[in-house]
């Protein structure tokens, strides 16, 4: 089982790279942009085949080491 | 006193802390390897600047999973005194001994020069050494040194007079031109609750000698040499 993590900053946590990315995209003419958030993503691969067991070690990696739950949120999917 | 400084693959400030020590112990401190988990009895840990793990992941966050930093977790809980400087500081965030996190700059740019700090409380056995009020120059070099923590966690520090040292223009002016990396409250360093750990992004191991161009740093570890013998 892989499970697919996207890590995201907390609203209101300032992110200087997606403000630089912005104005990158706004430089080169993207003026549709209005605003632009950076985040993580991770695969990791698991020798579990019980989701809901899955889901629990997955949950706890990101609590412990993956995400800083101060400033980030994160989205766990499990994928087969 | 005895003291040790913790050492990860990637650290580079340790020889530096080392010296800052051994000046002010009159005897070199002990190096601890990562891998260790056990660590000797010792009245202070120094975690040294530098990118312990390449900064992967994020900065500090897979140093302070490590087997040693447990160890010293504990032993602060009993007392020990702690001191993380700019990696080590964001080190010892990650490990939960200090509240907050340091983001990357605002401005994007690595930051390394002199910066003006202002000591913002003397009462701690790091900042006996100076008075309240009292400006610094201190050099910084850290591209993730942006102190970040939400209000009530900030307001707690402030009210608990847990500020150690700010960023800080001449005659100590608190000013956006003079925080180097876009830092909450222009906040420098911190202190726990019990106060016995202190954790800054600023590096006073390198200002002890007149060639470094400042010896402000030195009387931080004097005091604290004074204050935990």
């Amino acid at each position: 089982m892989k499970a697919r993590i996207h890590i995201t900053l907390k609203s209101g946590v300032l992110d200087p790279q997606g403000r630089a990315i912005a104005n990158a995209l706004h430089a080169l003419g993207f003026d549709s942009v209005d605003d632009v958030r950076q985040g993580k993503y991770i695969e990791v691969d698991l020798k579990e085949s019980d989701k809901t067991k899955a889901k629990a070690a997955v949950d706890q990696m990101c609590g412990k080491l993956l995400a800083n739950t101060v400033i980030e949120n994160y989205a766990i999917d499990l994928v087969d | 006193m005895k003291a040790a400084i913790v050492v990860f693959p990637g650290s580079n400030r340790e020889n530096d802390a080392k010296a800052a020590l051994t000046q002010a112990l009159g005897r070199e401190p002990i190096m601890v390897w990562h891998r260790d988990t056990s660590l000797p009895k010792v009245d202070l840990v120094l975690v040294p600047g530098g990118f312990s793990y390449g900064d992967y992941l994020r900065c500090g966050a897979i140093a302070a999973n490590s087997p040693v930093l447990r160890e010293v977790k504990a032993r602060s809980e009993q007392g020990m005194a702690v001191i993380g400087v700019c990696n080590g500081f964001q080190i010892i965030t990650e490990a939960g001994l200090l509240p907050g996190v340091l983001l990357r700059n605002a401005n994007l740019k690595f930051v390394c020069r002199n910066v003006g700090l202002r000591v913002e409380t003397s009462n701690s056995r790091f900042t006996s050494g100076y008075k309240k009020g009292q400006v610094l120059s201190i050099p910084v070099a850290h591209h993730d040194g942006n102190y970040f923590a939400d209000p009530k966690t900030l307001d707690e520090l402030e009210a608990e007079d847990r500020i150690a040292f700010r960023y800080c223009g001449p005659e100590g002016r608190l000013d956006a031109n003079y925080n180097p990396n876009g830092s909450t409250r222009h906040i420098a360093g911190i202190l726990n609750k019990k106060r016995n750990v202190l954790g800054l992004m600023p590096h006073p191991e390198n200002a002890i000698e007149p060639i470094h161009g400042s010896t402000d740093g030195k009387a931080l570890f004097h005091s604290l040499v004074e204050a935990v013998s």
